[in-house]
């Protein structure tokens, strides 16, 4: 697939997406387009509003400017609940798993909408509920299949150890069938080898599942090795967009990054 | 042979638990071994076992604090007291007069628990506990000044007093205000209260044990993660609190129809306090914990008798003792060990017979 083919039907459309907590503009102006099937990384200083744009993305925090076009639909007026059932799912930058449920219990949270009986078949056992958790309890295995997790499927999620938490996470998010899939800093933690492989895992689902990522994180290597787009936040603006290449030559960002070079000095 | 589950064995022992417990004392009951002031207990104490149990569906399970339990149990004991003595002539089988006086009591305490649950879900942690308190506090009132008679013309309702309801000559008054309900026929035995509990645990470890329940406890754990993967918190929020209302309605209808009268202040904060001990006790979340916990408890205060004076002060101990015991993190281990050490042998036992 070419670059022009990717970004010719975008998957997600932000335009002039804005809010502000009392008289702090936390996030204004951010515009970004996402291909259907494209790794887009969201990179920038601490405190730039990074975390923030995926809160309003996916309404945690509703917008007081802006448009959001999830596949051509506009996602104004959804909550929470609505968005991840129109296509977007999310992992946290602090841990939120389900702690005192089973790995695979966590991920069958993650197939809830797919799931095709109510609440009385639950209680009197009918076939439905029979058929049905058979067929999610397959499906949870091989979606923990994707990290090697299969045979975790049982134990207590708080007790796995973090960079398993993180993959858990990820397996959670893919499970609600999305079309865009937000990661916030999911390679937090990890060692170096742990991010190469996380690296490749990335590459992978967005293969097998042909979805599009927005990632945010610091390991540079890990946002300039996979994102075929980057967008650089600071102070809730969008400094700089491009691919990797564009990103790392860019005056702003290393001014960004790094500070300004004081005047008269070489 | 199929594998059962881990919790679908713990299911079963539940049931067997509550099965051992209705075989053991109907047969000293027969026998005439019970003391009549315990066997008047018998019923009480399936009736706070299964309070406990629902109480555990909204603590434990679904994570919220709610402190008014006993305003639903108090709906569901007089809704149900009312059909009973409506049927009273109609329906000839008092078995089945208490089958229907519990189903109507657990749909009106669950739409009571629909219509409180509405506005009190959208609140959280200590400001959900204070207002279910309230509401709680509410119901009994309300019930204090309700006065229902029943007549050829059928139900008459007032809030002002007896007088008020302007029935003929034949009519009853069945709630006579802060009187409560009079001259309630006892229908309820010792087994049908068994069978409501059994009904009651294989409703909330199936309901648990299900898409629904996963849904409930997602909720309880993370909200935020919960609402990202689409869970509707609301919905599942209200299933649990409406479950657990009417059960409690269903275990008021049967405890008010053993009594020959029942009044509202029965069913005040110190109920509902009372029956959040019996959860809190026997392990937030943990079914079987809460039963043994409601049916100890319900018993001990009646079992210190003897001691008069100071069986307050023994049932305060055990329940010092029994906190210190299940959140220790030594007192623990030492039980662990203790049950590891006693099943090592038996399993050890069955090895060499082999």
């Amino acid at each position: 697939m070419n670059n022009q083919e990717k970004t010719a039907r975008p998957v997600l459309e932000v335009s002039h997406l804005g809010i502000d907590f009392g008289g702090l503009t936390a996030v204004d102006d951010f515009n970004m387009k996402i291909g259907a099937t494209e790794i887009a990384g969201l990179i920038g200083p601490n405190g730039a509003g990074k975390t923030t744009v995926f809160n309003l993305l996916t309404k945690v925090y509703q917008p007081v400017r802006g448009r959001i076009l999830l596949d051509g639909k506009d996602i104004g007026n959804m909550n929470t609940i609505q968005v991840n059932r129109a296509g977007i799912a999310r992992t946290f930058q602090n841990i939120r798993l389900f702690e005192k449920l089973s790995v695979g219990d966590n991920v069958k949270i993650g197939l809830h909408n797919s799931i095709q009986y109510g609440m009385w078949s639950g209680i009197f056992r009918l076939p439905k509920y029979w058929s049905e958790e058979k067929r999610i309890h397959e499906k949870t295995l091989e979606l923990l299949s994707i990290f090697d997790m299969q045979d975790l499927a049982d134990v207590t999620a708080s007790s796995l150890p973090y960079g398993a938490q993180r993959r858990l996470e990820i397996v959670r998010a893919l499970a609600t069938e999305p079309k865009l899939l937000l990661l916030d800093e999911p390679a937090a933690g990890m060692n170096p080898s742990e991010t190469a492989e996380l690296m490749e895992n990335i590459r992978k689902i967005r293969d097998q599942f042909q979805i599009a990522v927005l990632l945010i994180e610091h390991d540079m290597s890990l946002v300039m090795g996979i994102c075929e787009n980057i967008a650089v936040l600071n102070f809730g603006k969008i400094i700089a967009q491009g691919n990797p290449a564009q990103i790392q030559n860019n005056p702003q960002v290393i001014e960004a990054y790094l500070g300004k070079k004081k005047e008269g000095k070489p | 042979m199929k594998k059962l589950s881990k919790s679908a064995r713990g299911s079963f022992i539940n049931y067997g638990i509550v099965l051992v417990f209705f075989l053991i004392f109907q047969i000293m009951l027969s026998m005439g071994k019970l003391s009549s002031s315990f066997s008047g207990q018998l019923i009480p104490i399936c009736t706070y076992v299964i309070m406990a149990l629902s109480l555990n569906l909204v603590v434990g399970i679904s994570g919220e604090l709610s402190l008014g339990h006993a305003g639903f149990m108090s709906v569901g004991a007089f809704s149900g007291v009312i059909a009973a003595a409506c049927m009273q002539n109609s329906v000839e089988a008092s078995w089945i007069r208490l089958i229907l006086a519990i189903v109507i009591g657990a749909a009106f305490a669950a739409v009571a628990g629909a219509v409180i649950g509405v506005p009190v879900l959208r609140l959280r942690g200590d400001y959900l506990a204070i207002v279910t308190l309230a509401f709680g506090e509410i119901i009994k009132n309300v019930l204090n000044c309700l006065y229902i008679g029943v007549d050829s013309h059928g139900l008459h309702i007032s809030m002002k007093d007896a007088n008020a309801l302007g029935m003929e000559a034949d009519g009853i008054t069945i709630i006579n205000g802060p009187m409560g309900a009079l001259g309630i026929k006892k229908i309820s035995t010792f087994a049908s209260a068994v069978i409501l509990i059994l009904i009651v645990l294989f409703i909330i470890q199936n309901l648990v044990n299900s898409r629904s329940g996963r849904a409930i406890k997602s909720i309880r754990d993370n909200r935020i993660a919960a609402e990202a993967c689409g869970i509707n918190v609301m919905k599942y929020k209200m299933m649990a609190f409406v479950v657990s209302a009417a059960m409690a309605g269903a275990a008021g209808a049967l405890y008010a129809l053993n009594y020959s009268t029942v009044v509202p202040k029965k069913f005040d904060f110190n109920t509902s306090i009372l029956i959040l001990v019996f959860v809190v006790l026997g392990g937030i979340g943990n079914l079987r914990g809460s039963m043994i916990a409601a049916a100890v408890l319900t018993v001990l205060p009646e079992m210190l008798r003897q001691f008069q004076d100071y069986r307050m002060l023994v049932y305060a101990i055990v329940l010092i003792l029994v906190m210190i015991l299940t959140n220790n993190r030594k007192a623990k281990d030492m039980l662990g060990r203790m049950k590891a050490g006693i099943f090592g042998k038996i399993d050890h036992r069955r090895q060499t017979n082999e």
